[in-house]
């Protein structure tokens, strides 16, 4: 007998947004179907009434966690449109932001999923070492997030060579601390038990469903676009992208936490060589016609697209988050697997629905599901995976 | 050099409107509507590009639809130009065989009410179900 859970439009764990109909039959999950729109806040028509130095501050506030990643790409796409090539130092700078705010957005995810798994120490001590960046993000740009710092030309603010060496100090911590983070989760097998080969999305999948960012690396597509259309300072240093074949909860996971120790080494290389020198060039009028501008949020691809007639104010703007491709992919690579599972599964992509775009009660067996319920689900499975291996030991 | 190539094999397929390479990494490709799956077919599945997102504009000439294809390999962006016509707001679908597409197309008939024919589920994906659904929030003049 098909029931259907609706988990939603107040998501109970997330706590955004954003509405999910679970078909399932007993246990397993069968069909998803997802609404979004609650949240539509209409940036695109605002931002066409706005100047071109008032849109990057617009667009910042489309994502509360990578407050970086839309304004970087809105400052290229009118870049792009009018061909403004920007200092190297400005490059550094906006490369330093981008990666640290990689490495806050992942810890947050990776604590939130521990959390969801019942390993509540993961999730403090994640979010405990996620402060250390904010507090940086503070010292540099005078804000824990919604940072200001990208303008079309180059950036607002220049970092000061004592804030420099407070930067080299966190990265030491963290590297450290993120190192023996991995091996402890990658240890584990309960961690192992929920992750391994749940919630696969296949390569073909991906391609179809234009999977971006850590979801599809995690299923084997190797895109990354600070790689393949390089934008900031990501083609003057080197760096590897991480890519897992299986598309199961575990290699996404992996992704994401070898990621952060791949950006430490990016803002070390960056710290290392900047240049010093002006941190913006004058822009002059900004030409008719159109530009698009791409950049790497801690999610995946961002995408903006800009046409000018020749005002200071543009005619469109199109904006497109990560999450619009990846939450979709959703619908497969939840189906067969448990209630339980499912709060992971949908999870796995971070999806971030504020970039995207109320709580109503689910319903479980006849009965109400709370969060509190959902999470006891989640938990119980891990206990009983606990409970397994230790019989085994 | 590939992309000269591909450039060659595009206008010997399709019929082009017009072909603007805005920067080494943009190009501005125009077509005509009726061709748009055809061309979808082309770059998605023999070409192995990826449909980053679809913008919808209302201009003097109609709604005009950028269809914005990504070379992830070589880093550019193919953005096929499709105009449609006011009096006849209808293009077909590309969520029929390419799921990317689906809520985008979705987002752009009830934003800008163009009807994209064999889609599976034309329903509205962003504005509040009380909205009109003969008012688009994105169409000038309105």
């Amino acid at each position: 007998m098909k029931t259907i859970i609706p988990v939603g439009p107040y998501h109970p764990l997330q706590d955004e947004p954003e509405f999910f109909k679970l078909e399932v039959e007993g246990e397993k999950v069968t069909g998803l179907e997802i609404n979004i729109g609650y949240n539509h806040r209409g940036h695109e028509y605002l931002a066409q009434k706005m100047t071109y130095e008032q849109i990057p501050f617009l667009v910042e506030r489309i994502c509360g966690i990578c407050s970086n990643s839309h304004p970087i790409a809105c400052v290229q796409a009118v870049e792009d449109l009018a061909h403004i090539e920007i200092p190297e130092r400005a490059k550094y700078i906006r490369t330093i932001i981008a990666e640290l705010e990689r490495i806050h957005s992942h810890f947050l995810w990776v604590g939130l999923a521990g959390h969801f798994m019942g390993y509540n120490t993961v999730w403090m001590w994640f979010w405990r070492y996620r402060e250390p960046i904010l507090q940086l993000f503070e010292l540099i740009t005078g804000n824990r997030n919604h940072y200001a710092m990208m303008k079309v030309g180059g950036v607002r603010r220049d970092i000061e060579d004592k804030d420099m060496q407070e930067i080299d100090k966190v990265m030491n911590l963290l590297e450290s601390k993120t190192d023996m983070f991995i091996k402890a989760i990658l240890d584990d097998p309960v961690i192992a038990g929920r992750l391994e080969g749940v919630g696969v999305l296949t390569k073909e999948e991906a391609i179809r469903y234009g999977a971006v960012g850590p979801t599809a690396r995690g299923s084997g597509l190797a895109i990354d676009v600070r790689k393949d259309d390089p934008y900031a300072a990501y083609d003057l240093i080197p760096w590897n992208i991480i890519v897992f074949e299986e598309g199961d909860l575990l290699a996404k996971a992996k992704v994401r936490l070898l990621e952060c120790i791949e950006s430490i080494k990016i803002i070390r290389e960056c710290l290392k060589r900047m240049p010093h020198g002006e941190i913006q060039t004058r822009v002059e009028d900004i030409p008719p016609g159109e530009g698009i501008g791409r950049a790497e949020a801690p999610r995946g691809e961002v995408f903006h697209y800009v046409r000018s007639d020749g005002s200071n104010i543009p005619v469109r703007y199109k904006v497109r988050a990560p999450s619009y491709m990846n939450v979709p992919s959703n619908e497969v690579a939840v189906k067969g697997y448990t209630i339980s599972d499912a709060v992971l599964v949908l999870a796995s992509v971070d999806p971030c629905y504020c970039c995207t775009e109320r709580m109503a009660t689910a319903y479980y067996k006849g009965k109400k599901l709370s969060g509190k319920e959902l999470l006891k689900l989640s938990w119980e499975k891990t206990e009983e995976l606990k409970r397994k291996n230790s019989l085994k030991v | 050099m590939i992309m000269d190539e591909l450039e060659k094999e595009i206008r010997g397929k399709f019929e082009v409107l017009s072909w603007l390479p805005h920067s080494p990494r943009r190009v501005y490709i125009e077509i005509d509507r009726k061709k748009i799956t055809d061309m979808a077919h082309f770059l998605y599945e023999e070409k192995g590009m990826r449909l980053s997102t679809v913008t919808g504009t209302d201009t003097r000439r109609g709604v005009e639809l950028l269809y914005h294809f990504s070379l992830d390999s070589f880093g550019v962006i193919y953005s096929i130009r499709v105009i449609v016509p006011k009096d006849e707001l209808k293009i077909d679908s590309l969520a029929t065989f390419l799921p990317a597409a689906n809520w985008i197309e979705r987002e752009i008939h009830e934003l800008l009410g163009v009807n994209f024919e064999g889609h599976p589920n034309l329903k509205p994906l962003l504005t509040a179900e009380e909205w009109q659904s003969s008012r688009y929030p994105l169409r000038r003049g309105e």
